[in-house]
């Protein structure tokens, strides 16, 4: 053994002894080699530097699924943000800001959500989320953005998860939730068809679950059946067969919108002909109409099964052209879109992004993550907007959009049924809502508060 | 005993080669020892890359960290074993859940017993699964497995009450012990995020299981298990019964797997279904099969590729000028290019084109030395 003693590491060390010695070495020069690049401790969390803003900048961040199942119809939301946000920055950002706009793809796939958010807060250093899109997606990152004390405004999904400002302070729902959709719309129904069977069709999981809540409150003795379906099992004949069989004559659908076009299919199968609503998430004539034509292999080929289909909406449309608001929409999508048709995805990209807008302004010239937070708490019931109903936006509460009219589907676009009515979780009343139709300012950006 | 005989002709005229034959002597004779050496020194290793690396490369070391766990598992499987397996998404999937519903709400069992139970709740379910599998072979047992996939995560639908449905079941992460963070400090002057603890959660547990695993391997076990994938017959004739050595093989890469399945839960903070679709499962076959099939160190390569190619490629993507969409599109595409390459080109994986750079490299090194020598 000795005669290889000549060699560098282990000269005069032959033992185990000397093995162990050099080992140890090893490892203590590498740590404190590692310690010198440490560079003493970080500085210390709240109150520091804000991270993601800069006299010039402030960066904002998003997931949304821009592959995979989910992506037809949602990943044209956030290009419709970006281009609203191009939009503002040509006229000078906000408060000598430019937004920096970055959004990532996770599928519709929490785990990859939980990447690409650590991505966004650590690695891209965003000053605030906006819009993150999806009840599962988004609850993967809940626990953690408010950990972070990460703003995440205007989540994009109406689960009643993102209205629990105890626990979780950072976050804030955007549109009305499910529950506050379904009342105004079963309250509509009750009134208009009195004497119907009314069937339900429900997406088995909060959607379905708040919506039917908010049902029941008002159609309690009509409903004759509730039916549930998995997503992801594209099997709905037995839903829709039992529903023909309790004799409903007619069906509310609290279902996104691949199963719009499912329901409708099965129901053209079967025969089965009642008066159908759908809820705003899954009835955009658009893109159920493309889905329709998929599904049947070219059989359907146009949204005209959904013909006086009764839904909700809470944001103009892209087919009413004489909106103050789509006009504006149609001029910033023109300006800085992608080239591609302006659509209901991409108006309510922009909506969302109109009101980020609105609270920064709303957090003063020099905001930290916890004046924005403050300022959408102490302004967000006075926000106006392309939104038909305000916000609840208070300390007590961070719910969204607080209501929706009702309407009915012709052709590409949609008639008004009901004027604009709001209301709030549980047992609160349905009201109209007294306020005038907004405009846009003349130049298309918020104008900002006073003093 | 080849290697002293080797000595005695070449090595005196060759230092090079007895520099070489120095290192392994030195090494510790038994295979458990080498095994454990190594480990130690890759203990060191994520101290040293985890200390000196940004908390979002942390982050991206803890999500390597439970691809790695489930793909050691998956390449032993299949690359000792001769099964292949199209369910280990599902079977992470029994590890995340059972995490989460040992943890609970209010903290629950140390987070070591939480995550060594979901390994074992998780083998049990790989004993049932083995035991069909092991009367299945080829595309049977890919179909059967596959079907495992699809079917595991409907179950979290269909007891919502219990898993918490599509939205999934909220895990609470782990807090760093005080210890913990004070003897790290101690070592670095760093403080302690929990991203970094979650990445030591992790890593901790690729290396317990790279070591169980190499030894494994290397034991009369693995033996038995790369003499069924070879030939089952001969194998029979040689004493050995092939049904319990598979259902072993399954139980021991379910085990892996729910292991994983618990890291992941900790580190997303969610069991949700749509977390553990078929994609998962075919990621972690990807990364077995870019990494060199049968190959630990390999595993841990495809992992890695799993985990840093997409952003790699999208950031390119967005840096090349495309618009965001665009970008996030390209990276499942160049995803797929990478394997058909790697399968048409280089068949044994990254560990076999480096294996074989290293045997044509000890070959250059020594005829380079002795002419050195002369």
């Amino acid at each position: 053994m000795n005669r290889f003693g000549r060699t560098g590491v282990a000269r005069g060390r032959p033992g185990r002894g000397g093995r162990a010695a050099v080992t140890a070495m090893v490892a203590v020069a590498a740590l404190l080699l590692s310690a010198c690049g440490a560079g003493g401790r970080p500085s210390g969390g709240e109150g520091g530097a804000q991270p993601g803003i800069t006299p010039q900048s402030i960066k904002v961040g998003a997931h949304f699924p821009l592959t995979g199942v989910a992506s037809p119809g949602y990943s044209e939301i956030p290009t419709g943000t970006k281009a609203y946000f191009d939009y503002v920055n040509a006229n000078g950002g906000v408060n000598g800001r430019q937004i920096e706009y970055v959004f990532r793809d996770d599928a519709y796939n929490p785990t990859q959500t939980s990447q690409v958010v650590n991505e966004l807060v650590l690695q891209d250093q965003v000053f605030a989320m906006l819009g993150g899109l999806g009840t599962p997606t988004h609850s993967a990152v809940l626990d953690y953005l408010n950990s972070e004390g990460v703003p995440d405004l205007f989540v994009s999904s109406g689960s009643l998860l993102w209205n629990q400002p105890d626990k979780y302070r950072q976050t804030f729902g955007w549109q009305p939730d499910y529950e506050v959709e379904a009342k105004i719309l079963s309250q509509y129904i009750a009134q208009k068809f009195p004497q119907a069977k009314v069937g339900l069709f429900l997406q088995d999981d909060d959607l379905g679950r708040d919506a039917e809540i908010g049902a029941r409150r008002y159609l309690g003795r009509q409903i004759v059946s509730a039916q549930r379906y998995t997503p992801g099992n594209t099997d709905v004949a037995p839903q829709i067969a039992a529903l023909q069989a309790a004799g409903a004559d007619l069906v509310i659908g609290f279902n996104v919108p691949s199963y719009t076009a499912l329901s409708q299919l099965q129901s053209l199968r079967l025969n089965y002909k009642p008066q159908w609503a759908y809820s705003n998430i899954g009835s955009d004539p658009a893109l159920v109409g493309s889905l329709l034509s998929r599904f049947s292999e070219g059989t359907v080929t146009d949204a005209g099964l959904l013909d006086g289909v009764i839904t909700t909406e809470y944001l103009p449309s892209v087919d009413t052209t004489d909106n103050p608001w789509t006009q504006l929409f149609s001029k910033v999508w023109q300006q800085h879109g992608d080239g591609a048709e302006l659509t209901n995805f991409r108006i309510y990209g922009m909506s969302e992004a109109y009101a980020f807008v609105q609270a920064l302004q709303a957090a003063g010239p020099q905001p930290t993550r916890e004046g924005l937070v403050s300022a959408v708490e102490r302004v967000g019931t006075q926000l106006e907007g392309p939104w038909l109903a305000p916000y609840r936006y208070s300390a007590q509460s961070h719910a969204g959009i607080s209501g929706v009219k009702v309407s009915r589907i012709a052709g590409a676009g949609t008639q008004d049924l009901t004027p604009v009515q709001v209301t709030d979780n549980g047992d609160a009343p349905i009201t109209p809502y007294p306020g005038p139709a907004n405009t846009p300012p003349p130049n298309g950006i918020p104008v900002p508060p006073a003093g | 005993m080849a290697a002293p005989v080797h000595d005695r002709t070449d090595a005196d005229p060759a230092p090079a080669r007895s520099r070489l034959d120095m290192l392994r002597r030195r090494l510790p004779r038994s295979t458990f020892g080498r095994h454990a050496l190594l480990v130690l020194l890759g203990a060191l290793a994520v101290v040293l890359v985890l200390e000196t690396t940004s908390p979002f490369r942390n982050s991206q070391f803890a999500t390597l960290s439970y691809y790695a766990i489930a793909a050691a598992g998956l390449t032993v499987l299949t690359g000792l074993n001769g099964q292949i397996s199209l369910g280990h998404g599902a079977l992470m999937a029994v590890g995340a859940y059972t995490t989460g519903l040992l943890l609970g709400s209010d903290g629950g069992p140390p987070l070591v017993v939480v995550m060594v139970a979901a390994a074992a709740v998780t083998a049990v379910v790989g004993v049932v699964v083995g035991a069909a599998a092991s009367r299945l072979h080829g595309p049977y047992l890919a179909g059967a497995t596959l079907a495992f996939a699809i079917a595991v995560p409907g179950l979290a639908i269909y007891f919502d009450g219990v898993l918490g449905g599509e939205q999934g079941m909220q895990i609470d992460s782990p807090q760093a012990p005080g210890w913990f963070g004070d003897a790290i400090y101690f070592l670095s002057a760093n403080e302690m995020s929990s991203a970094k603890y979650l990445a030591y959660v992790g890593w901790a547990a690729v290396l317990v299981v790279l070591l169980l695993l190499a030894n494994l391997a290397a034991s009369r076990v693995g033996r038995v298990w790369r003499a069924v994938r070879d030939d089952e017959v001969a194998a029979e004739l040689a004493g050995i019964r092939p049904g319990p050595v598979r259902v072993l093989a399954f139980t021991v890469s379910a085990a892996c797997a729910g292991l994983a399945g618990s890291v992941l839960g900790i580190v997303v903070r969610l069991a949700a279904p749509s977390g553990f679709t078929i994609v998962l499962s075919l990621g972690l076959l990807t990364a077995v099969v870019v990494g060199g099939l049968g190959s630990l160190p390999g595993a841990l390569l495809g992992g890695a590729l799993l985990v840093f190619l997409p952003p790699a490629v999208t950031n390119l993507g967005t840096a090349a000028g495309l618009d965001s969409v665009a970008a996030a599109q390209l990276a499942p595409f160049v995803y797929g290019v990478v394997l058909v390459l790697v399968v048409l080109l280089a068949p044994t994986g990254v560990a076999g084109i480096v294996r074989r750079l290293w045997h044509s490299m000890g070959r250059f090194g020594t005829g380079n030395s002795t002419r050195r020598s002369r």
